[in-house]
């Protein structure tokens, strides 16, 4: 069984130059200590091995039941020169939320 | 401004004289008269740092001179000190060029209640207020709704946000009455920390915030109370954006659907990039997306196949020609690729202004105000 970050938690990416940080936040203050166990850089790191080069730092925000993932090399070189679409990453949330992790019950 | 309301804004952009002479002519216009407009200037630093070479680039540690040749622009992130000056001229209007999103908040409350940089509780308070102020409806449902799982009512009205702010520095977000959206610890939660690296240090041209200690309370409908954002003092430098032309950005796209869609697009990007080839060209990065399964988040080959998908192609390089030549290729894909084409865009090409970014030492910038009219 396994549960999504979608299931637990909402997200919102931004962009600064060629970074991208992806906030987590729960819904249930409870649930933020099985994200602190389970929602890893390293497990970040490899939903996005095929969007971001890294490195993946994640900052914890306990006050605000939330968690900062700081992606570098992440937006094609940034806003101004990226050949993507969503030059600005928006969408990198989707991404986020769809990481599945271990059932917690 | 009837009824004695200020306005303080970046949107001078590139020209701030020429966005006050601009905003004094509107007035006019309206019947307002002859309205002052206070003008903050020196954020364009291009004379000062095509002098300083030797000022290292944020993103990649060169020095400043492998971008100069090719700079258009430099402009620093001013703080809220000279727009706080500004508003000290009495001007009804205050419009300046680039200044930090969170200090164009910050200054109207430095200006009303006294407060200065060293008080960096306040500070502290002003700069968390206005980050979360500076995107608008970002804090008041916009970017948010989510069908089933974060409801947003009416978000076709949604409305602004404000900042109910006392001088000892408690501070109120509110949402302007009977409009759309919402306003919440969840809306609050997701703007304070969107576009921060590491919450303990926010850099801003006022302060440098930590945000790893704030609470935000539901006070009632539509009311967050915003606690215990803390600050160290700022940092000696401003950060410089330098902008710079570097070559172009072609793209084309095309449209396969039915059966088989995906496997004739995918041939078609095949073709065009073979053909690009042959005649050629060369590109710094090139990128070929499915819309509809693969231009957001990548994975093509996991993703299920839709009924229909659009072939986009993109590359930047140094030559124009190169650039016009992908939306070129694929455009013919109507007429030389595989069957059922359809609804080709014309060939776009665009000159690429890269930004990167620099430190300059604040006591190198000429930050200053020059009021346009009568006060």
């Amino acid at each position: 069984m396994t549960v999504r970050v979608y299931d637990l938690a909402h997200a919102r990416a931004g962009d600064k130059g060629n970074t991208s940080n992806i906030s987590v936040i729960c819904y249930d203050a409870k649930h933020w200590e099985f994200l602190e166990r389970e929602l890893t850089p390293e497990r970040v790191a490899q939903a996005f091995k095929h969007i971001a080069k890294g490195p993946i730092r994640r900052h914890p925000l306990r006050n605000l039941k939330a968690f900062n993932f700081v992606i570098e090399n992440a937006l094609g070189g940034g806003v101004t020169v990226s050949l993507a679409q969503d030059i600005h990453g928006k969408s990198y949330s989707n991404v986020m939320l769809a990481i599945e992790l271990p059932d917690p019950k | 401004m009837r009824n004695g309301i200020r306005i303080v804004s970046n949107m001078g952009a590139a020209n701030p004289l020429g966005g006050a002479r601009a905003a004094r002519k509107e007035a006019a216009e309206l019947g307002l008269g002859d309205v002052a407009v206070a003008v903050v200037l020196g954020d364009d630093v291009s004379s000062i740092v095509k002098h300083r070479p030797e000022l290292r680039l944020i993103e990649n540690g060169e020095p400043l001179e492998s971008i100069l040749p090719n700079m258009i622009s430099a402009n620093a992130y001013l703080g809220a000190d000279v727009v706080c000056e500004a508003l000290n001229t009495g001007a009804p209007i205050v419009l300046s060029g680039r200044v930090a999103d969170p200090s164009l908040f910050l200054a109207p409350m430095m200006h009303e209640f006294g407060w200065a940089y060293d008080d960096l509780p306040k500070i502290a308070q002003g700069t968390a207020a206005g980050h979360l102020l500076e995107c608008t409806a970002s804090v008041t449902g916009g970017c948010f709704g989510w069908p089933g799982k974060k409801d947003v009512p009416d978000l076709a009205r949604n409305g602004f946000p404000f900042a109910d702010v006392k001088a000892d520095g408690s501070i109120v977000i509110g949402k302007t009455p009977n409009t759309g959206g919402r306003l919440d610890v969840m809306t609050c939660t997701e703007q304070l920390i969107y576009e921060i690296h590491d919450p303990t240090a926010y850099i801003t041209p006022d302060c440098v915030l930590d945000i790893t200690g704030v609470a935000l309370t539901q006070e009632s409908v539509d009311r967050v109370r915003v606690e215990h954002a803390r600050a160290r003092p700022a940092t000696d430098t401003y950060k410089v954006n330098v902008g710079y032309a570097d070559g172009y950005i072609g793209e084309g796209e095309v449209s396969y659907g039915g059966i088989d869609a995906v496997e004739r697009a995918k041939w078609a990007a095949e073709i065009v990039k073979e053909r690009l080839r042959q005649q050629g060209f060369t590109y710094d990065d090139f990128r070929v997306d499915l819309i509809g399964m693969s231009s957001l988040n990548g994975q093509v080959d996991k993703r299920p196949e839709p009924y229909e998908v659009r072939l986009r192609m993109a590359g930047r390089t140094g030559e124009r020609k190169a650039a016009h030549a992908i939306g070129f290729e694929v455009r013919a894909m109507h007429m030389h690729g595989p069957g059922g084409a359809g609804g080709a865009c014309e060939p776009r090409v665009r000159d690429v202004l890269a930004v990167k970014s620099v430190l300059l030492p604040k006591n190198m910038v000429n930050a200053q105000v020059v009021v346009e009219g009568s006060l």
